[in-house]
């Protein structure tokens, strides 16, 4: 009977273990190689999900990823906005500027390098470089937070500098 | 000193409800024998035997043995003794009363020996007592006992081990004591971290948070008793929180407009110093636990100024700022004023932290790999004026030393990359002063983030 039901839980844990893993294969699928296949930082890599051949809904999160690029990168412990950056900061701010009723939170991420702490302020210095950008830009300031991961959510997740320069990025998140 | 050390125990005793008595022991014959200096760079551990504690009944004659295992196992991770296996041990467990027969610990190269007993008092509570013998003098060096419930074994067992460590090496000891940490589990991108303290040996491990949230950095306050720490919970907003071990209850620390970091407590406990991270500058604040007032220390535009932490007697803070373009560590009076750049060799300088002795500066450097060597973080300390600097232990990434409250030791996070496979494992280490003693601290699972508390009252 004790064994009988220790089993019952032992089975009812494997099973819920596999429940989970669809939600995790994505990820840890491409984390275990040391290729950081993960995301890329252009609309290309976002696979269109719509089965609508029309395309991403004007003014959706879903357009903003594939028309726009929600992402910039930065040099390793820098928070200057590269050329290539600006290019995908106007296209944020040309969009933000047509749907004036989104806001936004802007993600400042670091590598694994360096410590938690400094990179706690990098990641925020890094996240006010992409506001300030689109303040410029002429976007209302109150549209726009700030948040600061440090190095707590990479999304590439090899050791190596390929891996490093996806991680150092401005994410800007609609909410 | 054997009576400035009896005060001591005897208040910490208090504290904890615990009635100690000194036994009276006869020093006098020797003073001068047993002793190492730690403050040279290499010795021979003591070999030291701890008999199991005599229990007269079969439930004290287990405890017994616990409690002399538990006195072993801490003296031998100091690194400062050499622990005899008991199974080497000669003729029967006698009670503290009873004298060695020293012939037969010489045989075993014994220098050191320990006897103690256990004895149920009528109220229910258990008497420990213990006496240190010198066994080539034949005297016995410190001695005392504890009454107290049986659950509070373990720290009993500390507390002699403490008093051991300071009668041979005239220094305080360190096992009294606890380590917050962050506890981690899952993938890279997705790790679930949570707070987790536990006794210096690992013991009465206890989560404190769920996982549901990221919570980092957490650091005792000078009792103990309550924690400040990086925590993302309302709207995912990262503030400094304060939470009480002891009643589980937590709110936000101060009302700031954008995120706090990097808390520790002032050396007294009233105020807490951290960084408020705003407009892409970073810079440091304390707050006075009782007003609630905000002081700003720093005052920059553009740069970051983090991981501030006091000198032990509160008048100076030591931080981190990028001011001049790279990371490098200064030292300011508590009002902000009079602040000098102490960092000055080749490389960059992160974490500092203050030596409880106040004597030394412990930190985080990074410079490029030498060859020969993939290390590229060390952990170091230097004089608080920034000289004699040295470093003690490299690693792929090492960071964020905490000291033992005798500034013996120190306990740091490390990342161990492995490079065939690219996965990384986070453990928990020490290394002593003297960079000697290397040792990982066992975490049920990976862990960063360490930090040390002080002696427990």
């Amino acid at each position: 009977m004790g064994i009988r039901s220790l089993l019952f839980v032992a089975a009812s844990l494997v099973l819920a273990a596999c429940a989970q893993d669809p939600d995790t294969t994505e990820t840890s699928g491409a984390g275990t190689t040391t290729a950081p296949a993960v995301t890329a930082p252009a609309p290309a890599a976002t696979a269109p999900v719509a089965p609508v051949a029309a395309g991403p809904v004007p003014g959706s999160e879903e357009e903003f990823l594939v028309e726009v690029g929600d992402r910039v990168f930065f040099d390793y412990e820098r928070s200057d906005i590269s050329e290539e950056a600006r290019l995908t900061l106007d296209r944020q701010a040309l969009w933000l500027n047509r749907y004036t009723d989104i806001t936004v939170v802007i993600e400042g991420h670091c590598d694994e390098r360096g410590t938690r702490e400094y990179n706690l302020a990098l990641g925020e210095r890094r996240a006010n470089a992409v506001r300030q950008y689109l303040i410029a830009s002429g976007i209302d300031a109150a549209r726009i937070e700030t948040i600061s991961y440090g190095k707590e959510r990479p999304v590439a997740l090899g050791s190596d500098e390929a891996s490093w320069a996806l991680n150092r990025r401005g994410v800007t998140v609609i909410n | 000193m054997m009576r400035a050390w009896n005060q001591g125990a005897t208040a910490l005793c208090l504290l904890l409800g615990l009635a100690v008595t000194c036994l009276g022991s006869a020093t006098s014959l020797a003073r001068e024998d047993l002793r190492i200096d730690i403050t040279q760079g290499r010795f021979d551990p003591i070999p030291i035997a701890v008999r199991p504690f005599y229990g007269t009944q079969p439930d004290t004659e287990t405890l017994g043995t616990h409690v002399a295992d538990v006195i072993s196992a801490n003296l031998h991770r100091s690194g400062l003794f050499d622990p005899i296996d008991p199974a080497a041990f000669i003729g029967p467990v006698t009670g503290v009363q009873v004298r060695p027969r020293f012939g037969n610990w010489a045989a075993l190269k014994a220098e050191a020996l320990v006897k103690g007993s256990i004895t149920p008092e009528p109220d229910g509570r258990l008497k420990f007592e213990y006496r240190l013998w010198d066994v080539a003098r034949r005297a016995d060096l410190v001695a005392s006992s504890f009454t107290t419930p049986e659950r509070n074994w373990r720290r009993v067992a500390h507390l002699i081990s403490d008093q051991i460590y300071e009668r041979v090496t005239g220094e305080t000891g360190y096992f009294d004591t606890r380590i917050v940490y962050i506890a981690e589990t899952g993938p890279r991108d997705r790790r679930v971290k949570r707070l987790a303290v536990m006794d210096q040996d690992g013991a009465n491990h206890r989560y404190l948070t769920d996982g549901k949230h990221l919570v980092l950095t957490p650091r005792f306050s000078p009792t103990a008793q309550e924690l400040v720490y990086l925590g993302y919970y309302q709207r995912n907003r990262p503030r400094v929180y304060l939470f009480n071990i002891v009643t589980g209850q937590q709110a936000v620390l101060g009302d700031f407009p954008g995120m706090t970091l990097a808390p520790r407590f002032a050396p007294d406990g009233t105020s807490v110093i951290m960084s408020m991270a705003k407009d892409g500058a970073t810079n440091i604040y304390t707050l006075d636990l009782a007003t609630r007032v905000q002081r700003r220390l720093t005052g920059s535009v553009s740069d970051i100024n983090v991981s501030p932490t006091y000198s032990p007697d509160g008048e100076q803070v030591v931080f981190v700022s990028d001011r001049t373009g790279t990371k490098q560590l200064y030292v300011m009076r508590d009002d902000g004023s009079n602040m000098v750049r102490i960092s000055r060799e080749k490389g960059q300088y992160d974490t500092p932290v203050w030596s409880p002795r106040g004597d030394l500066i412990a930190f985080t450097k990074t410079r490029p790999p030498v060859p020969g060597s993939t290390d590229r973080y060390y952990i170091g300390v230097m004089r608080p004026d920034g000289r004699g600097e040295r470093l003690l232990v490299g690693g792929y990434l090492v960071e964020g030393p905490t000291w033992s409250p005798n500034g013996r030791v120190l306990l740091y996070a490390e990342e161990q990359l492995e490079r065939a496979t690219g996965t990384i494992r986070r453990v928990l280490r020490s290394v002593d002063l003297t960079g000697q003693n290397h040792r990982v601290v066992p975490t049920p699972l990976e862990a960063s983030d360490p930090a040390w508390s002080g002696l427990l009252q």
